[in-house]
């Protein structure tokens, strides 16, 4: 008795030895936890500690800072986790513009950065840079996937629309790329406009039989339950970001029926992802949001990473990255050559179940897609 | 285009303008009568939708929920004048801009605190919801309608109120000379308190009534306010007459601008070119328009040049 005793005490010594042995690395996150645009970084940070928690793993500390969805403040945040907290990787970043300002200059410094959502096209194409991952997609992916499928939901006369700023343009761009029919109006909205009746009357008056829209957060809700009142009609389609989880309950039955591109969504048939929702919605209290799912599976990379080579070792750690040898919650994942995702792109519907609203998958938009930028890198 | 298509969009504009008017009438009593410059005007729409998305959340009630929201910005109002704005009277406009750009950040963070940052859902009452089919044939959403409808009650009921009551004489006479009216007996601080929470539940109302439209999140506050200074400067500032024809002028020109313009250039330029320029052109236009005001009225169409 006392001998095993001594004995696990010994192996349980060993263990924490071991452990000790591995090098540490220290994650700086930086999201937009306060302001508009918070429940993003929200969801973000609670995918990506919900698998650090899962992991336990002593070598890891994450430090999570709230950019405020401003440039500036990322900036002088990403100067504070180099200079003075010393992490390793940075993470987080919900925004392409704070992406821009933040990015080239923490992979300049020899930092990794693994991006859990904004992936703009100068990242992938001609700004590549080897210790820059996306984990998440490249910013047009699931604009391709909606204007890929707009066609087979019998869209052929779309009438598009975003908001007037560089990811509004990259949107439109998105979808026109594989979209089959007919554009008949295109519109660019003011950002964060609040009031569409002047585009519905246009929808309405364009010869459309289909819509496809890209506007993000409170501007989304506020068109689809617009649109929803003013009996047009017309099928809607868009990318995920205005359809997801945090933002449909705003919309209510406004939103049902609604298609959207995506990579990810949480009836996504394959183990890791039924473990992922059943333990986000046990730890939180809702269902997981895309970004959620990005945030977790930036964390399951990241540690998968850790289990195989040490952060001292660059080149070693990066290979590590490169493999992407973890249980990714969208089945299927391989990094391609500028380290940007190789996946199959989905088109949600939402639909009403119970009393929640949610997204369930209607089809396969596009398999392996990669991006349009790929040819563009140069590492 | 067709003739329905552009009457469709003014009507839209001219109900733009009309919940415009409700946040720039408060802002320009308080600005007019106490000389105050309050930025957490915004917070105060926030707030009335805040509270009529929970009401009508608990007690399945719309219209409860908009009796809730005029009392929870009215409170509000109340509370913050009681509490911070009477202390800024004597202070200048800088100190002012601070101390209400502080309280935004109070309310923005308070709301947070207490709603959670997922943006809250509040719909059409049900009776209203849907179009309707106007004389022309246009179809046009009722609650739209009824939108214009309230807020042009509210503004009759304001000229009402400041042109043929006791307490208007009291507002308009404190507009002119604070010092003489407390010389002549009239609780001048109340009289503020009462002002000030008028403005504040028109602001509530306003939050209530667009927030069925809308997104109901924090934050929703900020670029109405910045349209109600634009508002208020066009139409001259303390004036009443001023904020609904300039809430009204910036409503159509607004969305017409944003009509117009892309179509406008489409007949000389590439489509993709013209609607990006004409979109670029048309959020700016509302400030080309009261710039254009302040060179022929330098104090605004009815202020006091």
């Amino acid at each position: 008795m006392n001998a095993t005793k001594t004995l696990l005490a010994a192996a349980a010594a060993l263990v924490t030895a071991g452990a000790a042995l591995a090098e540490p690395i220290k994650v700086g996150m930086i999201t937009t936890l306060s302001g508009g645009g918070a429940s993003l970084g929200i969801d973000t940070r609670d995918g990506f500690m919900l698998a650090v928690q899962q992991a336990a793993n002593p070598d890891l500390t994450v430090v999570i800072e709230d950019d405020q969805r401003k440039p500036d403040v990322a900036v002088q945040l990403a100067d504070k986790l180099i200079q003075s907290e010393k992490v390793d990787v940075l993470t987080g970043i919900v925004w392409s513009n704070l992406a821009m300002a933040v990015v080239p200059a923490a992979t300049a410094q020899g930092k990794f950065y693994l991006s859990t959502n904004a992936a703009p096209s100068a990242l992938a194409g001609k700004g590549c840079n080897p210790n820059y991952f996306s984990v998440s997609y490249q910013n047009d992916n699931l604009h391709e996937a909606a204007g890929a499928y707009a066609a087979t939901a019998g869209i052929t006369k779309a009438f598009i629309m975003a908001p007037n700023y560089p990811a509004g343009k990259d949107s439109l761009t998105g979808f026109k790329r594989f979209y089959e029919g007919e554009v008949v109006g295109e519109v660019y909205t003011k950002l964060g406009q609040t009031d569409y009746a002047g585009e519905i009357a246009q929808i309405r008056a364009s010869g459309a039989d289909g819509v496809f829209i890209f506007l993000p957060g409170g501007m989304g809700i506020s068109f689809v339950k617009q649109y929803a009142d003013s009996g047009v009609g017309l099928p809607l389609i868009g990318p995920a970001f205005s359809f997801d989880q945090s933002i449909i309950q705003a919309m209510g039955d406004s939103a049902v029926g609604v298609l959207n591109g995506a990579n990810w969504s949480p009836d996504l048939d394959n183990a890791a992802n039924a473990a992922f929702v059943q333990a986000f919605s046990a730890e939180y209290g809702r269902l997981p949001s895309v970004y959620a799912s990005y945030g977790y599976d930036t964390a399951n990379l990241l540690l998968s990473a850790m289990g195989t080579a040490d952060i001292s070792d660059p080149d070693a750690f990066r290979a590590a990255l490169k493999a992407a040898d973890f249980d990714s919650v969208r089945g299927d994942f391989a990094f391609g050559p500028s380290n940007h995702p190789v996946q199959d792109l989905y088109v949600r519907e939402v639909v009403r179940d119970g009393d929640i609203l949610t997204n369930r998958i209607v089809g396969t938009a596009m398999e392996d897609r990669g991006n349009a930028y790929e040819g563009e890198c140069k590492m | 285009m067709s003739a329905m298509l552009l009457i469709e969009q003014a009507l839209n504009g001219l109900q733009y303008g009309v919940m415009l008017f409700l946040m720039a009438a408060g802002l320009t009593l308080v600005f007019g009568v106490m000389g105050l410059i309050n930025l957490a005007h915004g917070s105060l729409y926030m707030v009335g939708a805040f509270a009529c998305a929970g009401v009508a959340a608990v007690t399945g009630n719309f219209w409860l929920g908009l009796a809730a929201s005029l009392a929870a910005a009215a409170a509000a109002g109340a509370i913050v004048e009681l509490t911070v704005i009477r202390r800024l009277y004597a202070r200048d406009h800088l100190d002012q801009v601070l101390a209400t750009f502080a309280l935004i950040l109070v309310f923005s963070e308070g709301t947070r605190w207490l709603f959670g940052s997922f943006p809250l859902y509040l719909d059409i009452p049900a009776a209203l919801a849907g179009p309707i089919t106007l004389p022309g044939g246009i179809e046009y959403p009722l609650y739209r309608l009824v939108l214009i409808g309230i807020g042009l009650a509210v503004a009759a009921g304001l000229f009402w109120l400041i042109g043929a009551t006791r307490l208007g004489v009291r507002i308009r006479a404190g507009e002119a000379d604070r010092e003489m009216i407390a010389a002549l007996g009239v609780d001048i601080s109340r009289l503020y308190t009462i002002v000030f929470a008028l403005g504040a539940a028109l602001a509530g109302l306003a939050g209530a009534l667009v927030g069925a439209l809308q997104s109901v999140q924090v934050g929703m506050g900020e670029p109405v306010l910045i349209l109600a200074f634009v508002v208020i400067v066009i139409g001259g500032i303390g004036s009443i007459k001023g904020a609904l024809v300039g809430a009204i002028l910036v409503g159509l020109t607004d969305t017409l601008g944003r009509f117009l313009l892309p179509v406008a250039f489409g007949t000389f330029l590439p489509p993709s070119e013209a609607t990006s320029i004409g979109a670029a052109l048309a959020s700016m236009l509302i400030y080309i328009l009261m710039a254009g005001v302040l060179v022929i009225r330098p104090g605004g169409l009815f202020g006091r040049a």
